[in-house]
């Protein structure tokens, strides 16, 4: 492993949360300096008290600070890691201070979704992935992502953890993996940035899926099953989004599902869990602290298709559960009875 | 009639300023550092091969060349030299210094691509043809129009009334001043070339380099034109990484020069009339490289380079018929019968001047906003622009860490948002005219009315199932029109004025113009029909409107 601070760098991530935290942490591992910026006052003011954010311990050298312009100031090489609802104001926030040198990792797993779209009917250009966001708002190119199995409580308990970073350029995949990678840590690098992000985005609307399989206690061979199916849904939605196969196959896909599907510190999947225990989805949200990307996922994939018709049965169930139109239980009637026809037809 | 129209001055008043003079007046001096270059670049090299296996197979391809496809324009001792080349090379393995051997191998092909690319600019020469291409074409245009053969020297109509220069030539004036342009036109017909060299003067701008295909060479009247406008030769036949490093050395070194270039990006003719969505990245690269380049030794004085989309609309293309099928060929399955290429002799190319200059057929050519070699915007102070209209520095595309650096990834990468960018604008420059629009209307409600049927088996239905009722054709245009116009509003699309005319006016209009010189109509009207006469022309003209996401309004 290559020593502490190795090097000289100032790295920036931008966004507090259980992510946003663990990121800035394997980062000081490598780098001399962190900075992490908060968006909330009181909340950067507690952190820096505490240096604690949750079950996080905040590492000496990440510096907590709340100025946007000094970051970007300060850092060639960016992480934001906010949730996707609120990613494009802060890319506003941020963008004044962006020139074309640097350099952004994103972490964010939805999708930026346009009510207000101007574009003509049938159009798809109302959905866009973060580092098509990026592109828009400002005007840096350097632009990857980060995905993978990293459940934010084991990378924070120092268990081995590993990511892709996808980019179109390989020095940020260079760069991502120079700051990254450690003996508890490896990352892999991909050159399908869009197809990555899908495996991010859609393995969510898998999760809460699998809770409601582990909460009505279908057993593990229903939950095989579901994760299967669910990974060549994931599959056939990516390609009609304009995706490639291979990255759903790779950690940021499969691996990410596998994670995300079996773990209670997964949001999505607790989304599911708490659905099927008969709780209302505006409680479950309410009561938690951060963001469950896949219910936003499930309602915009929902309007996605319906300009892209394909048979999503497991996207449009969920709706359908998470709109109140039918139980979990008539949900999983439903499922048993669907006319499924070739197991795996992505492959051709 | 004609002095109230713009007519623009030179924008370098004396000759001698022109890039293109001081390059062709210094030729062995750029020779000598593209040669250097190449020769530099290639000794590092990829990795993949090693020297010995490039020089190689270069060698053995470049023999073969010159055994089973020779060209009357390759020079006389093309094959000696070949020959020679190789004996040196088999005679390595008893050479002692095999790497210098190599090296001179290397350097003697290099230099001799060199002479083989270069073009030889000459300014009375230019002026001549220049004079050809205004006067001439003038000239026939008053004999062809106004009063007869004897008008030929009125000076009531000129180039102008048949070819309209649209969208930003004013911005286009201002950056040859600040920068090197780099003019990238959309690639439908031969006569583009005469068109653009037209318009480059027209405009008051010095003349433009321009590679074009050694296969013109061939041809002894063209050469010469071709080699006063500022031509250099590429030769498509060699593949080789040697060849296309020089080539592309050649355009990068020339653009650092400041010599203003003009690429065809789509590579050849769009075969089957659909805008350019796929373009050849390897030139286009070098705009990207020079600048790095220039940036890099000269800092913060380093000449901005700008990218210019060109749009040329015709209502026509006369090689229309060949070029379809010469694309259905390459895509079908079928067997397609070839024409020959409709400018194969100096006949065919006569009479359709004829028939371009009695008839009234407009042509437009949009000159794009300009764009830095990232696509970006820049504004007439040639400054680069966000999407949100500030100005950046192109500078901050090339540094990592503070400092320029090259990363050939990185910049391979810059290639594909420029080509992108490039694309996006075609699509928003290109001007819908009615006839366009008849055409697509007429193909997409064939289509609809056939729809169990492929395209292949569409281009091959009886007469009598090709004809479409007047009324519902008429429904239909009138409803493509409509979201055509409002993708015009949203800047998405350009429009000729006569496209909002009344909707059967507008019809008509189309109707008339569609394909109008071909030998076989594509469509016409008859009484409350529309009859389709040829559907694999109809075919082509209509392709010009895919890429909008018409066809879910039909």
């Amino acid at each position: 492993m290559a020593l502490k601070n190795t090097y000289k760098a100032t790295v920036g991530v931008i966004g507090t949360g259980n992510f946003g935290t663990a990121l800035a942490n394997l980062l000081a591992d490598k780098c001399k300096r962190v900075l992490l910026y908060a968006r909330n006052e009181q909340k950067a003011t507690q952190l820096i008290k505490t240096r604690k954010n949750g079950y996080h311990q905040i590492a000496d050298n990440v510096e907590i600070i709340t100025d946007i312009s000094f970051l970007a100031e300060k850092c060639n090489v960016i992480f934001p890691i906010v949730p996707s609802i609120n990613f494009r104001e802060m890319m506003k926030n941020l963008s004044p201070y962006l020139k074309p040198y640097h350099v952004l990792i994103h972490g964010t797993k939805g999708f930026d979704f346009n009510n207000k779209n101007n574009a003509l009917k049938g159009s798809e250009s109302q959905i866009f992935t973060m580092s098509e966001v990026i592109r828009q708002e400002s005007s840096v190119v350097r632009i990857g992502c980060i995905a993978g199995p990293n459940l934010s409580k084991e990378i924070a308990l120092k268990m081995p953890a590993a990511s892709v970073i996808a980019s179109d350029f390989d020095e940020v995949i260079h760069l991502g993996q120079k700051y990254l990678k450690s003996d508890r840590f490896l990352v892999f690098g991909s050159n399908d940035l869009m197809s990555t992000e899908l495996c991010g985005i859609l393995k969510n609307i898998i999760a809460v899926g699998a809770g409601t399989i582990d909460g009505m206690k279908l057993g593990e061979n229903a939950k095989s099953l579901f994760i299967t199916r669910g990974m060549v849904e994931m599959v056939e939605i990516g390609k009609a989004m304009g995706g490639q196969v291979e990255p759903f196959l790779g950690l940021a896909g499969i691996g990410d599902l596998i994670a995300t599907c079996s773990s209670n510190l997964s949001r999505n999947y607790s989304v599911g869990l708490r659905l099927a225990n008969g709780e209302k989805l505006n409680e479950i949200t309410h009561s938690m602290r951060e963001v469950a990307e896949g219910i936003k996922t499930i309602d915009i994939i929902h309007k996605w298709s319906k300009n892209n018709p394909m048979r999503i049965p497991i996207t449009e169930t969920l709706y359908k559960i998470i709109h109140e139109e039918i139980t979990v239980e008539e949900a999983h009637a439903y499922m048993m009875k669907f006319p499924f026809t070739t197991e795996i037809e992505f492959l051709k | 009639m004609s002095q109230s129209r713009p007519r623009y001055k030179d924008i370098l008043k004396r000759k001698k300023d022109w890039p293109i003079v001081n390059l062709s007046q210094n030729k062995k001096t750029f020779l000598d550092e593209v040669s250097q270059n190449v020769f530099t670049n290639l000794i590092q090299g990829d990795g993949r091969k090693t020297l010995h296996e490039e020089l190689e197979m270069t060698i053995y391809r470049e023999k073969q060349r010159v055994i089973n496809n020779p060209w009357r324009v390759d020079p006389k001792d093309d094959l000696t030299f070949w020959k020679r080349i190789q004996k040196k090379q088999l005679s390595i393995k008893e050479s002692k210094d095999k790497v210098t051997v190599e090296k001179e191998i290397l350097k003697e092909i290099i230099d001799r691509y060199c002479k083989e690319i270069v073009g030889s600019f000459n300014k009375s020469s230019y002026r001549f043809a220049k004079r050809i291409t205004t006067f001439g074409f003038a000239r026939l245009l008053n004999a062809a129009r106004v009063k007869g053969f004897k008008s030929i020297f009125s000076r009531q109509l000129d180039l102008q009334d048949q070819i309209h220069v649209v969208g930003e030539p004013e911005q286009l004036r201002k950056l040859a001043k600040i920068g090197t342009i780099v003019l990238v036109p959309t690639h439908f017909s031969n006569l583009d070339s005469v068109l653009i060299g037209w318009v480059i003067q027209f405009l008051g701008l010095p003349p433009f380099i321009y590679g074009a295909g050694l296969n013109l060479f061939n041809i002894k009247i063209l050469a010469y034109f071709m080699n006063s406008l500022g031509a250099y030769k590429l030769d498509r036949r060699k593949k080789n990484p040697i060849y296309l490093e020089t080539l592309k050395e050649y355009s990068k070194r020339a653009l650092e020069w400041g010599c203003h270039s003009l690429f065809f990006p789509g590579g050849t003719r769009s075969r089957s009339g659909q805008i350019e969505n796929s373009l050849k990245l390897g030139l286009l690269g070098t705009a990207i490289e020079a600048q790095r380049s220039l940036i890099s030794d000269h800092g913060k004085q380093a000449k901005p380079i700008f990218i210019v989309p060109v749009v040329i609309n015709y209502q026509f293309t006369l090689e229309a018929p060949s070029l379809i099928n010469e694309h259905l060929k390459r895509t079908g399955r079928e067997r397609y019968y070839r024409e020959s290429d409709a400018f194969s002799n100096s006949k065919k190319m006569a009479t359709f001047l004829m028939k371009f200059f009695t008839k009234k057929s407009d042509i437009s050519v949009s000159i794009g906003r300009g764009l830095d070699v990232l696509g970006n915007y820049v504004n007439d102070q040639g400054q680069s622009l966000d999407q949100h209209g500030k100005v950046i520095d192109i500078k901050d595309y090339f540094l990592s860490n503070g400092k320029v650096n090259v990363d050939k990834q990185r910049e391979n990468t810059y290639v594909q948002i420029l080509s992108k960018k490039i694309v996006e604008e075609y699509y928003k420059n290109n001007r819908v005219y009615s006839s366009h629009l008849v055409a697509y209307t007429a193909f997409k409600m064939l289509e609809r009315k056939n729809s169990k049927l492929d395209l292949y088996s569409i281009l091959r239905l009886s007469e009598d199932d090709l004809t479409l009722d007047y009324e519902a054709f008429k429904k239909s245009f009138k409803k493509l029109r409509k979201v055509i116009l409002e993708l015009n509003e949203q800047d998405k699309v350009d429009v000729n004025d006569k496209f909002k005319n009344k909707v059967d006016e507008s019809i008509i209009y189309g109707l008339n113009n569609v394909g109008m010189y071909h030998a076989k109509r594509p469509l016409i009207k008859v009484k409350n029909q529309i009859l389709i006469l040829n559907a694999s022309t109809l075919y082509y003209y209509h392709n010009r409107l895919e890429g909008y996401g018409l066809e879910k309004h039909i």
